[in-house]
């Protein structure tokens, strides 16, 4: 900012240089109470917001029994036991066996927590798969789809072609379908085709669905990136590809990082189609996040656990996007906010 | 509007002179090189299936029985409509969508109106308030279910019923559960109302207040003639966005209620997978359903990628 030397200035002017303008019906001691009520109500509301997040990380610290106490617990010492119960599976142990784990001095947290409730761990549980598949299934899906839509995004972009709107048009039109419509003819696809239950049946799926949303993110991004820049580079005897993979990528990186993100969150938090396509091996952790059972009944700190696996990430990206966000849930048509 | 203006002014046309004699694509090739692998995997995942269970819809067939789908014309459709309990799943769609969505564009505008104005750590608030949108429904409405308890979840207890036995069961009343459905999707939605309608507010120009001012217009008439309408658009577009997801609602139904207590929260889409998935896999009889559906969303999607385009342009 250019800052004008007190000396230049004519007699009368202010003493600083005004960089705010007052409105005129914001001056006086009223606005101001009411701008202050108004942030107090505001907090106020975001933290009765939170408080069912709040509630579900503590209840993944809580004991068995500290969850499931009435009247609620707020106050209890944290504890680990929620997700160990979460990533072990486990079983009753006989009174003998119970006494030669104690004399074991190898144990691990969650064995020493199990053996704490009579029981001995005796591997790890399926959780544990389902994490890894959903990783791996949102990890090559996002690549994919975010891959593919760069492409297209900026071929929509910078060419001129036929029936343009109508081919933007059927993109977004398949993110608007519900997923159980569409999962009927695909789980009969895929059973003939055996990709009923697998992880590329899945990462197809996934990448076909975020595709259509992340070409419109993506084309409002490139859109935004002014064509001389390319011109100019294709008349230094640089060719299309050449320009495009110069200039334009490196420019649309924030575009692409925003967009990837966008697209891991939806594969990540993704339930009607895990839940319909697959049931084993390639099962992800939404569908089994509410089906949690430990030795006996709900564990409900377990689940807490495994939600709380499934929050911590949309929370970090909530606030890593925070200026983005508008654009993502928008499809990329609403860009001021 | 000059940018635009020197930028037509200053660009050369598309095809601009290439050093010659190196091998190199040309336009259309590229354009056909980096289109043609997205508009061939939605052809393929979306497309295609769509097809085929449109002609499943016309025929008697289940995929866990070994004989080939029988035409049997229009049969499944007729079954549907004269089907009552296919009514009711549509009026309990309606109803959720019209309470959900309504709640939300109140608590989103309202929200969007308290923050409007600047204050420190504002933006944290913003932030903090969104991060429900950015969650995994299933589990969101996992950990509702444990909210909700009658006897251990502490919604009961924040709303003052503090007795056990003389609470309020949510999940497990008819109209209460088809309440606590709405809630969990206002709780998680209206942020997203909030950051639409924050988009609107931020673009009014501060002058029209200023003038209304002048004229000493009152604070709600300079509301509802100079909020209200430069909002309006942006609302618009939020109202119908969520009325689509409502219409869809799958993930925190099958998590809260799974459709009961009976079928008082069985919405479409739940109504869709027990008919296609469950017990018989009726999947003839489930792909009509599908497919009155479909009609249905692209009815309203239509209505929104319209109001989207305009917003891109304007």
């Amino acid at each position: 900012m250019a800052s004008v030397p007190q000396s230049y200035q004519s007699p009368g002017a202010p003493a600083k240089p005004v960089n705010v303008s007052i409105r005129v019906d914001k001056v006086g001691a009223r606005p101001r109470t009411i701008n202050a009520i108004r942030a107090v109500i505001a907090v106020i509301i975001a933290c009765i917001m939170l408080i069912p997040v709040v509630w579900m990380a503590m209840t993944a610290f809580k004991s068995r029994p500290e969850a499931v106490a009435a009247p609620p617990v707020v106050f209890f010492t944290p504890s680990l036991e929620g997700f160990a119960s979460l990533l072990t599976n486990r079983r009753q142990a006989t009174p003998a066996e119970l006494e030669a784990e104690r004399q074991r001095t190898d144990l691990s947290w969650a064995d020493e927590l199990a053996l704490r409730r009579g029981q001995i761990v005796i591997g790890e549980s399926d959780f544990v798969r389902q994490l890894i598949n959903s990783i791996i299934i949102t990890g090559v899906s996002t690549f994919l789809s975010v891959t593919l839509a760069v492409l297209s995004a900026y071929a929509f972009s910078r060419f001129p072609m036929p029936g343009k709107d109508d081919l933007m048009f059927f993109i977004l039109s398949q993110r608007m379908l519900p997923a159980v419509v569409v999962t009927i003819p695909i789980f009969l696809m895929y059973r003939s085709l055996g990709l009923q239950d697998t992880h590329i049946g899945m990462i197809l799926l996934y990448t076909a669905f975020n595709l259509s949303f992340a070409v419109w993110l993506l084309k409002g991004f490139i859109d935004e990136i002014p064509r001389e820049y390319e011109e100019a580079a294709l008349v230094d005897g640089y060719t299309r590809l050449q320009a495009f993979r110069k200039i334009v990528l490196p420019q649309a990186a924030t575009g692409i990082a925003a967009t990837t993100v966008f697209a891991a969150i939806f594969s990540w938090n993704e339930y009607a189609f895990a839940l319909m396509l697959t049931s084993n091996v390639a099962r992800t952790a939404p569908p089994s996040i509410p089906l949690v059972l430990g030795v006996g009944g709900i564990e409900w700190a377990a689940i807490a656990a495994g939600s709380l696996a499934f929050l911590i990430p949309a929370v970090l990206l909530t606030f890593a996007l925070r200026k983005h966000l508008l654009r993502g849930v928008t499809f990329g048509a609403i860009r001021k906010g | 509007m000059s940018q635009a203006a020197t930028e037509r002014l200053t660009a050369p046309p598309a095809t601009t002179a290439r050093k010659s004699g190196r091998r190199h694509l040309s336009d259309r090739q590229i354009l056909m090189l980096f289109i043609l692998p997205t508009v061939t995997l939605l052809i393929l995942m979306n497309l295609f299936p769509l097809i085929y269970s449109l002609y499943l819809s016309f025929t008697d067939f289940s995929v866990i029985s070994s004989t080939a789908p029988v035409w049997v014309g229009l049969d499944n459709y007729v079954q549907l409509v004269n089907d009552p309990d296919i009514w009711h799943n549509f009026a309990t769609t309606g109803r959720f969508a019209l309470l959900s969505v309504g709640l939300e564009t109140v608590i989103g505008f309202g929200l969007a109106l308290l923050l409007r104005n600047k204050f420190r750590g504002s933006g944290i608030v913003t932030t903090l308030i969104l991060i429900p949108m950015m969650l995994s429904p299933i589990v969101v409405a996992t950990f509702w279910k444990l909210i909700f308890n009658p006897s251990y979840g502490i919604f009961n207890y924040l709303i003052g019923f503090t007795n056990p036995n003389t609470a309020p069961e949510w999940l497990g009343e008819g109209n209460l559960a088809m309440w606590a459905i709405v809630i969990v999707d206002a709780w998680m939605w209206s942020p997203f109302v909030m950051l639409l309608c924050l988009a609107g507010l931020s673009a009014i120009p501060d002058y029209l207040y200023e003038a209304a001012s002048i004229d000493r217009a009152s604070a709600w008439f300079q509301f509802r003639r100079i909020t209200l309408p430069q909002v309006m658009p942006l609302l618009l577009i939020a109202i119908l966005f969520r009325t689509i997801e409502a219409f869809k609602q799958f993930d925190l139904v099958m998590g809260l209620t799974g459709g009961g207590p009976g079928n008082a929260t069985e919405t479409v889409s739940v109504q869709l997978y027990q008919l296609a998935f469950q017990g018989q896999f009726n999947t003839g009889l489930s792909s009509a359903l599908a497919y009155i559906v479909l009609v249905v969303i692209i009815a309203i999607s239509n209505l929104l990628i319209r109001a989207l385009n305009r917003a891109r342009e304007g």
